[in-house]
């Protein structure tokens, strides 16, 4: 892989804002490719994609199909090597500068030398935000994701699920209307997942942000979101997108409802479509 | 220096529950074979010596006295332990410490300029690691000069160092502080060079989302990731620091110092006296080694180490 340099240029061509303002990322033709010393791998290949303001948007796709990648784009943490892509209505490199989104890695990511509230204020710190302030938010933000009470407690004290609650409230405290998702419960085992998959959900209906999301797991993807992106390898590409219309107060129930299995069963296919499931 | 106090950071027990915990032991049994072979090489070496001095004297010695009188010569080959303790008693805590026989004066004297360099090859050291972290040039120019510094005996630089000071003007404290810079800078650049790299890479990309800049990545997150590797090359820089400070005072013929001491000693066959400067040096290092541990451990408890 290409190593990141540490300030890139914007890489597209900042295109008109979507018409109605209310588009929050959009993609056409895109393709991102990493030079490597065995030749070039073929991330993303004509990647097309709309996401609206306040959707919940998951990429699912088995490892190497470019689900992270085509994330990490939006982010301006990777270079595109053809097509457009907007953030906000910008270049992603813009969207990084005017700190549009906040981002949630596979791992929590803390800085083991800062008490947890102040882990959560790190953001703010960087952005200038005045002290009171800062400890007002991390309150906030942390009683959002339940943590009330654990701020002066350093990361090594929380359990795993308890430190990426902590990453969460970082990623929100500075208010971005969009939310970055890399996996960030694929380490944690399934009870606790379920239950912050709720909490997701329900943080999502408080704060109307827009979430993209990546994961693995097609119970977790049709639970989620709006509109699942189902993707597969060898070039990483789109193979469909499914919208759901479920209501947005779920509960884990909602797993066992025939409209859920229907979902999930053309998540498979759509798997299955992109040789997700060959040897 | 114990390898103990080389050991990567990381979390230990405190030093009373260590002791207690059965570490008290083995340091005992250490300490008795050292001791035993001490007195034991001291038989040996000084025996042939006894000897002579008992057939000068043309008397009758048996074993006893052989061994007694090998412990207790003025200028033996190698002075037992209680007499190297009996002339650290007698320089440091009978003599005034302003008395120019006192080893108290001798030791701050080496002690100052050791701090001195100590605290300007640190400086030197994480500024080079800075800059080589940051500038991709100077890792390329700097890296080989540094390493290839260390290469040099410190004992053939010592005399020129002197040398070229004093012509300038320049006497005393600063040349031997230079000395210990050139040495003990060393380990603290090659630490914080390795420890301002340790941010792993979603830390930096988190910093990256926020469009943090250079400074603030500095300060937020290379710098407290480096500090357990400062203080791991703070401990090797100290003591190496020490061994400057007394090579600087060798070739300069010193009048203060325990280098000068040492000095003295070999010239007048002093051995008791060599040794007890050696004693002193090694007592100092181990002090400044078990100090700088101390500040780690204070400091990374505040940054939230685990106990």
């Amino acid at each position: 892989m290409t190593p990141l340099p540490l300030q890139s240029e914007p890489t597209a061509p900042p295109e008109p804002a979507a018409g109605d303002g209310r588009r929050v990322v959009q993609a056409r033709d895109l393709t991102l490719t990493f030079q490597t010393a065995d030749g070039p791998v073929y991330a993303l290949s004509n990647i097309d994609l709309d996401i609206e303001q306040g959707d919940f948007v998951s990429f699912i796709g088995p490892s190497g199909c470019g689900k992270t990648t085509l994330l990490r784009a939006i982010a301006d943490l990777e270079h595109l090597s053809g097509g457009t892509l907007t953030v906000n209505g910008v270049s992603p490199h813009q969207a990084r500068l005017n700190r549009d989104y906040g981002y949630v890695f596979q791992a929590p990511a803390l800085y083991p030398w800062r008490s947890i509230e102040r882990n959560v204020t790190l953001p703010l710190e960087i952005m200038g935000v005045p002290r009171a302030e800062r400890r007002e938010r991390a309150r906030t933000y942390l009683d959002l994701v339940n943590l009330a009470g654990f701020e002066k407690k350093f990361p090594w004290q929380l359990s795993g699920g308890m430190q990426q609650r902590a990453s969460i409230a970082r990623a929100l405290c500075f208010d971005p209307a969009l939310l970055l998702m890399d996996e960030p419960f694929g380490a944690l085992d399934e009870i606790v997942r379920d239950h912050l998959n709720e909490q997701l959900l329900q943080l999502w209906s408080k704060t109307g942000k827009t979430v993209v999301f990546v994961t693995h797991s097609i119970p977790e993807a049709v639970f989620l979101s709006t509109k699942i992106v189902v993707m597969s390898p060898r070039p990483g590409r789109i193979i469909d997108v499914i919208p759901t219309d479920f209501p947005r107060d779920r509960n884990l129930d909602m797993r066992e409802t025939p409209a859920f299995l229907e979902v999930a069963h053309r998540v498979r296919e759509g798997l299955r479509a992109g040789h997700s499931y060959d040897d | 220096m114990t390898t103990d106090a080389l050991a990567a950071p990381g979390s230990r027990p405190g030093w009373l529950s260590r002791l207690f915990a059965g570490r008290g032991g083995p340091i005992a049994v250490v300490v008795l074979a050292i001791l035993t072979l001490w007195y034991a090489g001291a038989v040996y070496l000084n025996a042939p010596g006894m000897i002579d001095a008992f057939e000068r004297e043309k008397r009758a010695w048996s074993t006893a006295e052989l061994i007694e009188g090998t412990w207790s010569q003025d200028r033996p080959l190698l002075p037992a332990p209680h007499q190297v303790l009996v002339e650290m008693k007698k320089t440091i805590l009978d003599k005034p410490i302003t008395s120019k026989r006192s080893l108290v004066f001798h030791a701050w004297v080496t002690l100052s300029s050791t701090l001195l360099g100590f605290a300007i090859g640190t400086g030197l050291g994480i500024v080079l690691a800075v800059g080589i972290v940051h500038v991709r040039t100077l890792e390329k120019s700097l890296m080989p000069w540094i390493i290839s510094s260390q290469t040099i005996p410190i004992l053939a630089i010592a005399p020129m160092v002197v040398v070229v000071l004093g012509a300038i003007g320049l006497r005393g404290l600063v040349p031997k502080a230079i000395i210990s810079t050139y040495l003990c800078f060393f380990p603290v650049t090659i630490g914080m060079v390795k420890g301002l790299r340790s941010p792993d890479l979603l830390q930096m990309d988190l910093m990256r989302t926020y469009n943090a800049s250079r400074w603030q990545t500095f300060w937020k997150l290379r710098w407290p990731s480096s500090l357990p590797f400062l203080f791991t090359s703070l401990k090797v820089a100290v003591a190496i620091s020490l061994v400057g400070a007394i090579v600087g005072e060798l070739p300069t013929g010193a009048q203060a110092g325990l280098g000068a001491r040492l000095l003295a000693g070999s010239y007048y066959g002093q051995t008791i006296q060599i040794w007890s400067a050696l004693l002193t040096a090694a007592a100092l290092a181990a002090a400044m080694v078990g100090l700088v541990g101390l500040t780690e451990r204070f400091v990374l408890r505040r940054m939230g180490a685990r106990p």
